[in-house]
């Protein structure tokens, strides 16, 4: 996550549920290109064909509220989308998002100063959010202590590498 | 300063004398769930973790088979394979194929799979279900799952606690589902976001397991890390029956500290009703119940309300009847023990005479993955826990949430119906 994201903006209301980012009976593919062809289909039906790799999702609160559905983060990173930002996340959501590389961030005053179709840049190191379009620039939420380190480990599974190791040593 | 019941179970799995609310904790597990779709891409992380060919304790991983069962496609055939391949190469003792289990949340506590005190984590939202019997238990991802099989362990960041005390006695034909319903309504879906819902009052005490179960189960509706009742004798009783496994009962402090405390009066509750879109728009059946709004489909069953308690009460309603033309009514028993129990009390004879199919027990019509997936324009009332855009299928499909009562009810006018007025025809 160490380049910067850009793309330009999609916007959307609160309570985005993981029912309208990935239905239900696409749930048994595990392709994330193919999960990806369905990003946002029960919210947005034209996403995939309007949205350029890079583009960004930004939402109003409780973004991924529903069900534990991993495949969720992992459509709409395999749509080519390269970041989420929202007022505030779904705790599950925000659990895989961080687990499987998926980057998002929380920034209720980003969303306010996002229109769609604004070309946005976000820092993943920073968390700064600049709007081009408009000239503007916002910081998003930084992430608790633990959590920004398994992000720079990797995600979970160098985590877990580590506490494998730790475990083989004693 | 005293603790709460989560985070006594938390600073206990964590090996600490006490946590607080927003302390991130490694902890151990005692159970690890997967179904089918979950275990998919969990199977998949773990395979690419270095260094991990096993899983921490075979007999610590519940596996069912459940969201795309029987399977609906060669597709579903294969992850479900994936699974059981998975299950009897690591050597899990309690994996669930078709035909031995039934819904995940119906089948681990009817197992003895679950007891007050313990940790369970899932790849399944409704994991928290279990908060019924006093355990902590949460939904995870896949990721989250994969480290918890081959650690054992998992982080949480331990909440804060809302305490509901509800008190007041039912009404007829009210029931668990109505309270949490409300409940929902009351919160909001974001409510209770990252916080434990401990449940509290006269009026819970009095509840079945059956009953506490449908309330933890629809804890996540409101955003919530996990729900939690007290266990009782009732509770305890009930876990005895179906392990010889030790456990720990404990209690929130007197001095507890709790984010807040909601109180909600269910003596003049009426039946309640999830409107479309989301669980939270839920209003009083009186309000709700209007010939404009005629349903396609009625669904009882899955995890919030699959179990022979619900089964029951709606035999009593459907006996002797037909349900509504133009209607069909699809019933799903939670479990493979559900649905014998039924068997042998006649109930699906009941229901099937009626004119409801019974299905095989399973997840799908509720998440609109198959075995009763709605159409274009299609309206369903149904005692599932989610009515979000295209959960049962189409994006312009409308799902209402009610109890069994409700839907039994409504089954036998095609409309939304107050199943105490049909109470009142039969008396």
């Amino acid at each position: 996550m160490a380049s910067s994201l850009r793309g330009h903006a999609h916007t959307y209301g609160k309570n985005v549920d993981t029912d309208v980012i990935i239905p239900g009976k696409y749930c048994n593919l595990v392709d994330p290109v193919e999960l990806g062809k369905h990003a946002l289909e029960g919210l947005d039906p034209e996403y995939t064909a309007r949205m350029k790799p890079g583009d960004i999702i930004v939402a109003d609160s409780n973004f991924g509220c529903g069900s534990s559905r991993e495949v969720a983060p992992i459509a709409i990173k395999g749509s080519g989308t390269s970041a989420v930002i929202a007022k505030s996340f779904a705790r599950i959501f925000y659990r895989n998002a961080l687990n499987i590389g998926l980057p998002i961030f929380e920034s209720p005053e980003a969303v306010d100063g996002i229109s769609a179709g604004d070309e946005i840049e976000v820092e993943p190191s920073t968390g700064v959010v600049r709007n081009i379009t408009k000239g503007t620039q916002f910081q998003a939420a930084a992430f608790p202590p633990f959590m920004q380190a398994l992000i720079d480990a990797g995600g979970l599974q160098p985590y877990v590498e580590r506490r494998l190791a730790e475990r083989a040593a004693t | 300063m005293g603790m709460t019941l989560t985070e006594k179970i938390l600073a206990r799995h964590a090996g600490l004398d006490r946590v607080e609310p927003g302390q991130i904790i490694n902890a151990k597990v005692d159970l690890v769930l997967a179904n089918e779709l979950s275990a998919a891409v969990s199977i998949g992380v773990m395979r690419q973790i270095k260094g991990a060919d096993r899983v921490f304790d075979p007999s610590k991983i519940a596996l069912v088979e459940d969201h795309f069962v029987p399977a609906k496609d060669v597709q579903s055939a294969k992850i479900a394979k994936l699974m059981k391949d998975f299950a009897i190469d690591q050597k899990i003792e309690h994996f669930f194929d078709v035909g031995r289990g039934g819904i995940e949340h119906v089948v681990l506590p009817e197992e003895g799979l679950i007891a007050p005190g313990e940790l369970i984590v899932g790849g399944d939202s409704h994991t928290c279900t279990y908060g019924a019997l006093g355990a902590f238990a949460t939904g995870m991802g896949s990721t989250d799952i994969a480290a918890a099989f081959i650690l054992g362990e998992v982080w949480i960041k331990v909440p804060s606690t809302i305490k509901i005390v509800y008190d007041g006695q039912l009404g007829e034909m009210v029931s668990a589902k109505d309270i949490m319903l409300k409940t929902v309504g009351t919160l909001g879906i974001d409510g209770a976001t990252y916080r434990a819902i401990e449940y509290h009052g006269t009026t819970v005490d009095a509840l079945s397991i059956t009953g506490r179960t449908t309330m933890a189960n629809m804890a996540i509706e409101a955003g919530a890390k996990n729900g939690i009742f007290h266990a009782d004798a009732k509770a305890i009783a009930y876990v005895q029956e179906r392990t010889d496994r030790k456990f720990i009962v404990e209690a929130s402090d007197a001095d507890a500290v709790y984010e807040r405390i909601v109180k909600i009066d269910v003596g003049n509750l009426e039946p309640q009703i999830a409107c479309p879109h989301t669980p939270d728009n839920v209003h009083g059946v009186s309000d709700v119940t209007r010939d404009d709004i005629p349903l396609d489909q009625v669904f009882i069953g899955s995890c919030t309300n699959g179990y022979i308690e619900d089964l029951r009460v709606v035999a009593k309603i459907l006996d002797g009847k037909k349900i509504a033309s133009r209607l069909r009514v699809i019933i799903n028993p939670g479990s493979q023990k559900v649905w014998m129990q039924a068997a042998q009390e006649g109930i699906l004879t009941i229901l099937a005479s009626a004119g409801c199919i019974v299905n095989t027990p399973g997840c799908g019509a509720c998440f609109g993955g198959h075995m009763g997936t709605l159409g274009d324009g299609e309206r369903c009332l149904s005692t599932t826990n989610r009515n979000y855009v295209g959960r049962m299928g189409s994006p312009t499909a409308e799902v209402y949430l009610a109890s069994p009562a409700t839907c039994a009810a409504s089954a036998l006018t095609g409309i939304i119906t107050d199943p105490r007025v049909m109470e009142l025809a039969h008396a």
